[in-house]
């Protein structure tokens, strides 16, 4: 053999090696499609079935407003482009039928579709693949025994190359554990753990993600952006002026507010009201774990809570020398519910406790200044009139920015104006519809009542 | 004393800057037509137009009313000479006991102002802030729709009186 001949000979080994592993990463075998008249499953398990899928706020992202349960063709946007949610009714062609629970399973640990196809990481399996083999078998018997709904979603619009799925292989590579169990933590602790980095896929908003749409693992919980609304930091950097323990998140999450903190909307809305309906001991399990997240106060954080607490009472009626407009339409308008004194849900939080007040942007505040909070069918939610009819935006960015100016200590905000026209544009005609939304099928006896 | 523009015409009101509207309507100018309800702005029975907008009057305080314009069920049609939104109404009888109804109008005429042909859905999801505990739903939506018709065709022959 010539001595160019063995330089390509290796080259040819390198090229093949190489396309052999990239063929290892990338490459899925299609698993057999079954027959779905065949499968029959227990009715324990198809309820604790559908608890598990409303852990795990499956409609959220499968269930388009007016449309079938879990019918699919959600669009979700993302930096790289539209992802279309996938019909995972048991349909035999447009939906999930003919997939056996192997299937499902791998799609929940792996994101690799029953045909061997990756799937995109918006289904958030690098959260799912936390999940029990026993949990994904009831939520296969929930989904499996839904009503089929024949509707194929429409072709994601990427732009290249992230149209591309053999690369959504690559970007596996770059994934982390997330969950370990802690022996040294008790048994809440760890079902808490379970469920927060598994089904309820808590960091996918919460958490900040990199330029390649991962969670970025060092900053877990840090906050992020969802539906242009912001997603608070639920950790050290928590912008609640109160700081959060344990019995508050799990008022928070089970009732949908809390007295310290206000109420939960906006893309949170449903997961509260899905944590309305499960059983109590989850929820306090997630808010246990959480507890821990957050950790304990500053000293700094403690005493900036004490005085907020103890102002409140003292604050009613206290007038300001700065932006007149806005505080003339704060007493006229804000101040009759939110120094009102009646309880949540239907009075108004005191805004010195109001986190979108102390959050980093206005776009909370502006959203639900323009859009209100629209009562929820069924629940004992917290209501709020949207004032996007009656105020201008020259009006809203005026009691914004005294909002700012009086209820936090933090630096004043920048561009409300573009903010508060950016909420025009966006928020108002999504909230309208989000009040129609579609819960999925509750257990009302577990609800609490109202 | 606030000026306040209301069915084309200033009134001079002696209210403070956080009364609500409703209060004033009610109150000092003696139009009834918007009715109180919850007073939390959640059942759109108070529902008047400012600026072509359908607008809780019980919770819109004067302050926010500089230079606007606000119409009533008063400001759009009289008894002799009702309104296409009202005339539909009335050929629909659409009201049960009547309360909420005067709002629904309002919105259902803001809509049309805006949307000359609304569909069903368009029309159910705009009223959707509206409670009415009585059974004339369907004639609700009936109406609605007879008021689109009659406003479309005021718009082909103006002399006919509807051009409100």
């Amino acid at each position: 053999m010539t001595r160019s001949g063995v330089i390509a000979g290796v080259l040819a080994a390198l090229v093949l090696g190489g396309a052999a592993a990239v063929f290892a990463v990338v490459w899925r075998p299609a698993i057999d499609a079954i027959d779905p008249a065949q499968r029959t499953f227990a009715n324990d398990l198809v309820k604790h079935g559908r608890t598990l899928a409303v852990i795990g706020n499956c409609s959220n992202c499968h269930t388009a407003p007016g449309a079938k349960d879990f019918a699919g063709a959600v669009a979700v946007p993302t930096p790289f482009g539209t992802v279309f949610s996938s019909n995972i009714t048991p349909d035999a062609d447009t939906g999930i039928g003919r997939w056996s629970e192997a299937a499902f399973r791998r799609a929940m640990r792996d994101g690799v579709d029953r045909e061997g196809r990756h799937l995109y990481p918006t289904f958030p399996y690098d959260h799912f693949t936390n999940v029990s083999d026993e949990d994904d078998r009831a939520l296969y018997a929930y989904l499996m025994t839904r009503e089929p709904v024949r509707s194929a979603a429409p072709a994601n619009r990427l732009s290249f190359p992230f149209d591309q799925r053999p690369l959504i292989a690559g970007w596996k590579l770059l994934r982390s554990a997330t969950y370990h169990p802690d022996s040294s933590k008790g048994a809440e602790w760890n079902r808490g753990a379970y469920l927060v980095e598994g089904l309820a896929h808590c960091g996918a908003c919460h958490t900040p993600r990199n330029a390649l749409g991962g969670e970025r693992a060092s900053a877990s919980f840090s906050g992020g952006d969802v539906d242009n609304w912001q997603a608070y930091a639920i950790n050290a950097h928590s912008p609640s002026p109160v700081p959060w323990d344990a019995d508050a998140l799990f008022g928070y999450l089970r009732n949908g507010w809390h007295p310290d903190h206000g109420t939960a909307r906006g893309p949170m809305a449903q997961v509260v009201a899905n944590l309305s309906s499960v059983d109590p001991d989850d929820v306090r399990a997630i808010a246990t774990y959480m507890a821990g997240v957050f950790g304990q106060p500053s000293p700094d954080h403690r005493r900036g809570a004490e005085t907020v607490l103890a102002e409140l009472k003292a604050m009613a009626g206290r007038a300001s020398e700065t932006n007149a407009a806005g505080a003339a339409i704060y007493a006229a308008t804000c101040a009759s519910c939110h120094e009102s004194g009646r309880a949540l849900p239907y009075g108004g939080i005191n805004l010195a406790l109001s986190t979108a007040v102390c959050g980093s942007d206005p776009r909370n505040l502006a959203n639900i200044v323009l859009a209100g909070i629209s009562p929820r069918e069924g629940e004992r939610s917290p209501i709020m009139p949207g004032f996007a009819s009656s105020m201008t935006d020259d009006q809203i960015v005026a009691v914004l920015i005294y909002l700012r100016t009086r209820f936090s200590n933090e630096p004043a905000w920048t561009g409300v104006d573009q903010v508060v026209a950016e909420a025009r544009r966006t928020q108002v005609a999504a909230l309208r519809t989000a009040a129609a939304s579609r819960q999925p099928p509750a257990d009302l006896a577990q609800r609490d009542k109202p | 004393m606030i000026t306040l523009k209301v069915n084309g015409r200033d009134h001079r009101v002696d209210a403070e800057p956080d009364t609500p509207l409703l209060y004033v309507l009610r109150d000092h100018l003696a139009l009834n037509a918007a009715k109180f309800g919850c007073g939390l702005g959640q059942c759109g029975a108070c529902t008047v137009i400012v600026d072509g907008k359908a607008v809780l009057s019980c919770v819109t305080p004067l302050v926010l009313l500089e230079g606007k314009q606000v119409t009533t069920l008063e400001g759009l049609g009289t008894t002799a000479d009702p309104a296409p939104i009202q005339r539909a109404f009335l050929d629909e009888q659409a009201a049960q006991c009547g309360y909420c109804i005067a709002g629904m109008m309002m919105r259902a005429q803001a809509l049309l102002m805006r949307n000359a042909s609304p569909s069903d859905d368009e029309i159910r999801g705009e009223l959707e802030p509206h409670l009415c505990r009585c059974g004339t739903h369907m004639r609700i939506l009936r109406a609605i729709r007879r008021a689109a018709g009659l406003m479309n065709r005021a718009e082909l022959a103006p002399e006919s009186g509807a051009d409100r």
